[in-house]
């Protein structure tokens, strides 16, 4: 063995044992996460959880309204984002490209994602909570639904500009339009992508609370009125895991559970289900 | 085949193509990629119902001639031809040309297949249903004869509702050809059509093309001189964005009349 070689071997080992190591570093605190999250919460999980609203300190509770409600804010911001996304993803990969328009909407799109979300709770706060004067379930979609558009966004752009212009110039040689290129051949392409994009886009929303606190509030109560204050778990888990109760705090643990169990098993079912799609 | 052709410098071949009507032909055609030219001037009558080739060396222009016949080049900023193509009479270069309603009347394969991301029926009758209102019975048949036309009906015709991106490399691109032939151009354009593939499924593309020639006008660009000779009535030697040498195939290999069209079909170029 030469030293060159032997010195190339060293090197690659030691590179490896480098990144092995970033590795475990790295999972070892998501990990532990979990594993507090698993240990705390699975105490709190019951059938009442599901059925009993938040309750007052001291007595039995669950959080029926809290669930409700945050799977309302979230399917309408989503059902609201999801099209303006795609359609913007769509023009900036497909007509706008280098354009002046798209470079300025693209520019604009980053600040947007990363804008602290707080800023966009106050946002709507002033330009719908303040002039309607009250709090409620539409002002939380439509703050939830400002995080999740830019996020759509460049998650459709990124894929479209992933299709090679190949598969675009032989839909093109058929003489098909240009929408019809995009929405039979591109989008379909990278459809799984575009999912995964509003899957993370939901996930981002199901974890928010800042907009919510300044948006739906809260809501002691069974109300499934979207124009009035809406309890949601992120908000519920905020104001419980800073409360002095035991019970709450309890509680607080299986919404935390409850929102990391969703968002997981929401990837999991996406995955599969586009692999299944995709080997067909 | 026995053709009598003088290949002249440029433009029509002097005798054997002189009978048969052109399909398309260039006139001063010139193309630019931004500054650079990449096409210059070019004049050549593509004969009707025959192949055409086109072979020089890499960056000469073949392709890009190509995808000025079907204006593809439109698709991206910056890239603009002048001078004249004329298609049926009319020049395709016009402002007002109807992209779309060209693209159906010339097909085109390009060098990698591209399947579309749907079955094998779908990716048929995906460019038929564009600019036809066939019933389910008329499609059926449509993806049937455009298979047979392909050579592809045997080995396709049990898992038509298979995804095209699970067939095999040289597969897809006869399902290509399938998908160009089927919406029935006047012309089809194919682009280095077997340089992803195996000698065997270039072989059957090659005895395809032999088959389509009765039907449609074929022009090919190709890096296989073997190919050129084999499937081609008409040879073009491009260099350089020139067209050099442009004549009936057999004139154009055995009896070259420019010393650079003889010094690289011989291997001896540069």
């Amino acid at each position: 063995m030469s030293p060159l070689y032997r010195r190339r071997l060293f090197v690659n080992r030691l590179n490896l044992l480098m990144s092995l190591g970033t590795m475990a570093f790295g999972m070892a605190f998501l990990l532990w996460i979990l594993w507090v999250l698993f240990a705390k919460g699975f105490a709190a999980l019951s059938p009442t959880l599901f059925t009993q609203m938040t309750p007052p300190p001291g007595s039995a509770g669950g959080l029926a309204n809290a669930i409700y409600g945050s799977v309302m804010i979230v399917f309408v911001a989503t059902f609201v984002s999801t099209p303006i996304g795609i359609l913007a993803g769509i023009y900036l990969a497909e007509y706008g490209k280098n354009g002046w328009i798209a470079r300025v909407t693209r520019f604009i799109n980053d600040i947007l994602l990363s804008a602290p979300s707080i800023v966009i709770g106050l946002f709507v706060y002033t330009v719908y909570v303040a002039q309607v004067g009250h709090f409620s379930g539409w002002a939380g979609s439509f703050a939830l639904a400002l995080i999740a558009v830019p996020v759509v966004v460049r998650t459709t752009e990124n894929m479209l500009q992933l299709v090679p212009s190949s598969l675009r110039e032989a839909a093109v040689a058929l003489g098909a339009p240009m929408w019809k290129v995009i929405l039979r051949v591109t989008l379909k392409a990278v459809r799984g992508g575009v999912v995964t994009g509003i899957l993370l886009a939901v996930a981002r929303m199901s974890g928010e609370t800042a907009p919510l606190l300044f948006t739906a509030l809260n809501n002691q109560f069974w109300s499934p009125d979207m124009n009035a204050p809406m309890a949601n778990l992120p908000v519920v888990i905020f104001q419980f895991a800073l409360s002095p109760f035991d019970d709450w705090r309890l509680l607080a643990w299986g919404g935390a559970l409850l929102i990391t169990l969703t968002v997981l098993v929401i990837n999991i079912l996406a995955r599969t289900v586009f692999r299944q799609a995709a080997v067909r | 085949m026995n053709f009598e052709a003088v290949a002249t410098r440029q433009g029509t071949p002097e005798t054997g193509a002189r009978e048969l009507p052109p399909k398309i032909s260039c006139r001063h055609l010139d193309f630019y990629y931004g500054k650079f030219q990449g096409l210059k001037s070019i004049d050549l009558d593509v004969a009707e119902r025959r192949v055409t080739a086109f072979i020089g060396p890499s960056g000469c222009g073949k392709s890009t001639l190509l995808r000025t016949m079907n204006r593809m080049y439109s698709l991206y900023p910056g890239q603009r031809a002048t001078g004249e193509i004329v298609f049926n009479g009319r020049n395709i270069l016009d402002p007002g040309t109807d992209l779309n309603m060209l693209r159906a009347k010339i097909g085109m394969v390009f060098q990698k297949p591209t399947p579309f991301p749907m079955s094998i029926y779908d990716n048929i009758a995906f460019g038929v249903s564009l600019y036809e209102n066939l019933s389910q019975r008329d499609m059926d048949d449509r993806v049937e004869w455009a298979l047979t036309k392909a050579a592809m009906w045997g080995e396709a015709r049990d898992k038509l509702k298979q995804s095209g991106m699970a067939l095999s490399g040289g597969q897809q691109q006869r399902l290509c050809i399938a998908r160009a032939v089927a919406v029935k151009p006047e012309m089809l354009l194919l682009d280095e059509p077997t340089s992803a593939l195996d000698p065997i499924s270039t072989a059957k593309i090659e005895e395809l093309i032999t088959e389509l020639k009765e039907d449609y006008t074929i022009a090919i660009v190709t890096h296989n001189m073997q190919q050129a000779a084999r499937v081609s009535d008409f040879t073009a030697y491009m260099y350089l964005g020139e067209l050099v040498e442009f004549g009936a195939t057999d004139t154009l290999f055995l009896k070259p009349k420019r010393k650079e069209t003889e010094d690289y079909i011989t291997g001896r170029f540069g």
